[in-house]
């Protein structure tokens, strides 16, 4: 009787120091065995990720999941996506039921420091902007005074808004709703005067209204939303994985290789374009993959330009500009380091 | 005299008799030790009653080590990934904003803290608002579903069978978007009389303005409320010993609203209104009711109250039809019978089903959270957690909250039930 006790005792114990073993061990050894990548989406925003009607998911911050699934199997498929929240998400990164988050997540110091997350980059440089009725004859943010705004709870947009309002001396009623969804259709119910949320959001969320052309996005940009991928805090080399994945596809723009002519550059004498493609050096091999990463990458989802374009600009219905997001060559903030 | 001296003469054979049953008693605990302290040498392990306690210790044992190692698991993994735990954060400044706020609070100077008491005071509202509406709709309905009256009847099962039947999250964005959608916008206000408005903003009415002198009225109206229980008490003794009967309906009536109104004009009309104003989009000033709230509470208490009618109707329906008949042969006409007759019995049967509903009442509340209403769930859990990254902390705060408050509220069903329950002698 006692030995059955003690043995039941220990074995409680031991399960318990593994399962917290677990939560530290690598968390690619952990997705290459499973064999699929787990990656938190949103819960469905055009341009940035939105499933079809086959279930297919599109989107720019999809992009990046397929781009991390192509390097590390080969194939962009082997991704599931998890719908999130905007308050679930983070919670649902650090119980590990996702791999990696990738749905316009703006990196701020509380959530780098005190959510036990690492952000791997920025894909996504926005910035917060309201959508109002053309008809109220409202043309700059100042003008919303005594205003009700819709937004979604759970955001850096609630904060922001809380902190431009205040900033400016103006009353306002919030309407915080839990989901996207929710959000768009009590501001389009009349419930609200302005939506409120990043610029990039406004222009995907208007296409979904009865009549887009009855509302207009006001120019002022309120904040600065630098939207990436999220891991686990203390996990370093899946944190590379990640962050080199979205270095890759800017380098690979920046050096003019594309989805087109990937084959054909991996006989380019170019030592930049070799060390990319793996031809030389082993660079793919300190970060846990094979050294073909880069163009499998490249390969399969394209470089940085070409995810952008096919999701949100002229290739898409959102028709976004570049804008902040062009290379640093061309005027832009995205700038990758070198792989060398 | 006769009765007390047979009583005294039963005590003392009654007594004589414990006495002997105790020498008995006596001998036979004296003998147990010693024959069983001879075969206790061999082990303690055989004994049933140290057996038991160790094995009722090594089960808290267990659950106790179960609940010790899996909090300190989640230490040592929050730890480990850098995720801020404890409660420090209840003291960070919010930074975000709430529209229905019983307290006052802001972006600028309020805290996590106080955000809790923003949602737990509008889930309270909610709540205490609900079980009262909810009581009244459910014993009509209850009471309906049993009248003569083919057609109220009728009703009442159709109303009883399509809300007990469908989702209350389903009836929630039902009413929200009935709410919402036929109410004109904010512009076109529909003008009620008395400066009340009426728009896809709620419902925007003149906001008292109590001024200094307004403690006095309040202090009348208890005085009011003191004086028509103690009058109410006096007239029932009265009636029990001269059988007079006093107008006690109107009595109550006019000291409670005659009293207070009485003052109010002494003090010299202590209260003022602020009334809305039509602003660039909305009306300005005024007290608002969110139609957050509205939807919230006609949802909660319609669905709740297809609950109540069921536990009512069952309750009456377990009253004897004899006793109907009884009141019925004495003469009372249908009204009286149910409310003196049936209903009291009824209670006996109605109260615990009824706290139940109470209580689901209360926790269904929490599904504010999906039309925009902010309770304790969606500004606590929601934004609160969102922010802070404190799962663990946050959610126990609001489970120990939802605890509390179905701990209390049965606390106070159980009283009321034990004054409503059959005193058997």
């Amino acid at each position: 009787m006692k030995k059955i006790f003690a043995a039941a005792l220990v074995a409680a114990a031991t399960s318990m120091s593994v399962s917290g073993a677990l939560a530290q061990s690598a968390t690619l050894a952990q997705v290459k065995s499973r064999g699929i990548l787990h990656c938190g989406s949103g819960t469905g925003l055009a341009g940035f990720g939105l499933p079809d009607a086959q279930g297919n998911w599109t989107g720019i911050d999809v992009d990046m999941c397929r781009a991390v699934a192509a390097a590390i199997f080969n194939d962009p498929a082997k991704v599931k996506f998890i719908p999130l929240s905007a308050k679930d998400r983070f919670t649902s990164l650090q119980s590990g039921e996702v791999d990696l988050l990738s749905r316009t997540t703006t990196w701020t110091m509380s959530r780098d420091t005190s959510l036990g997350l690492n952000f791997a980059g920025i894909n996504y440089y926005d910035g917060q902007g309201f959508m109002v009725r053309k008809k109220l004859g409202v043309d700059s943010v100042l003008k919303l005074a005594g205003a009700s705004i819709c937004t979604q709870q759970g955001t850096t947009t609630e904060l922001n808004l809380a902190d431009y309002f205040r900033a400016n001396n103006l009353k306002y009623e919030v309407v915080a709703f839990a989901s996207n969804t929710e959000t768009v259709k009590a501001y389009e119910s009349g419930r609200c005067d302005a939506f409120t949320t990043d610029a990039s959001g406004l222009y995907a969320e208007r296409l979904t209204l009865s009549a887009p052309a009855d509302h207009i996005v006001l120019p002022e940009i309120i904040s600065k939303e630098p939207l990436g991928p999220v891991v686990r805090h203390g996990d370093d080399v899946w944190l590379d994985v990640v962050k080199w994945t979205h270095f890759a596809m800017l380098n690979a723009e920046e050096l003019g290789v594309t989805k087109a002519n990937v084959d054909e550059m991996m006989k380019s004498p170019n030592p930049e374009i070799k060390r990319l493609l793996g031809t030389e050096g082993k660079y793919g091999e300190a970060i846990g993959l094979t050294n073909d990463w880069a163009y499998r990458i490249i390969k399969h989802v394209g470089n940085y330009g070409e995810a952008f374009e096919r999701n949100v600009g002229q290739g898409s219905l959102l028709k976004i500009a570049r804008g902040q997001n062009a290379l640093w060559t061309k005027g832009g903030l995205q700038y990758a380091p070198p792989i060398r | 005299m006769d009765h007390s001296t047979t009583g005294g003469g039963a005590s003392t054979v009654a007594g004589s008799r414990a006495a002997t049953s105790d020498e008995e008693g006596v001998k036979t605990v004296s003998t147990i030790p010693t024959e069983t302290v001879q075969p206790g040498k061999a082990s303690l392990f055989y004994d049933p009653k140290i057996r038991g306690y160790v094995y009722q210790f090594a089960l808290l044992a267990v659950v106790g080590f179960l609940i010790w190692s899996a909090a300190s698991n989640a230490i040592e993994n929050l730890r480990a990934q850098k995720i801020a735990s404890g409660f420090g954060f209840w003291h960070n400044a919010a930074g975000f904003d709430v529209n229905q706020k019983l307290i006052p609070f802001s972006a600028s100077g309020s805290t996590y803290g106080q955000a809790f008491y923003v949602g737990l005071l509008n889930t309270l509202l909610v709540a205490s608002i609900g079980i009262v509406l909810s009581t009244f709709l459910g014993f009509f309905v209850g009471v309906s579903r049993l009248s003569s009256n083919w057609v109220l009847s009728k009703l009442a099962m159709i109303y009883v069978e399509v809300i007990r039947n469908l989702p209350l999250l389903l009836q929630l964005f039902f009413w929200y978007n009935a709410v919402l959608k036929p109410l004109p916008d904010a512009r076109n206000s529909i003008a009620l009389p008395g400066s009340i408005y009426l728009n896809n903003r709620g419902l925007i009415m003149p906001n008292p303005q109590f001024g200094p002198a307004f403690q006095a009225v309040v202090i009348a109206f208890f005085l009011a409320v003191v004086l028509a229980i103690a009058f109410y008490i006096w007239s029932k003794k009265q009636q029990e010993r001269t059988g007079t009967q006093y107008p006690n309906g109107s009595i109550t009536f006019g000291l409670i609203l005659g009293l207070p109104l009485l003052t109010y004009f002494i003090a010299g009309q202590p209260l003022s209104f602020d009334l809305p104003q039509q602003g660039r989009f909305n009306l300005t000033g005024g007290l608002q009711i969110y139609p957050e709230f509205v939807a919230l509470l006609i949802g909660l208490t319609t669905y709740t109250a297809g609950f109540i009618a069921e536990v009512v109707r069952a309750g009456i329906l377990a009253v004897s039809r004899g006793q109907t008949e009884a009141a019925n042969a004495l003469g009372l006409r249908a009204g009286p019978t149910l409310k003196l007759v049936v209903i009291p019995q009824a209670m006996r049967v109605i109260i615990p089903p009824l706290t139940s509903n109470y209580l689901n009442l209360t926790k269904n509340s929490s599904l504010a959270v999906a039309i925009g209403y902010p309770d304790l769930v969606q500004v606590f859990t929601g934004t609160v957690l969102n922010q802070t990254g404190q799962a663990v902390e946050v959610v126990a705060i609001t489970m120990a909250v939802y605890l509390t408050i179905s701990l209390v509220t049965s606390l106070f069903m159980n009283i009321y039930n034990k004054r409503m329950a059959l005193v058997e002698r």
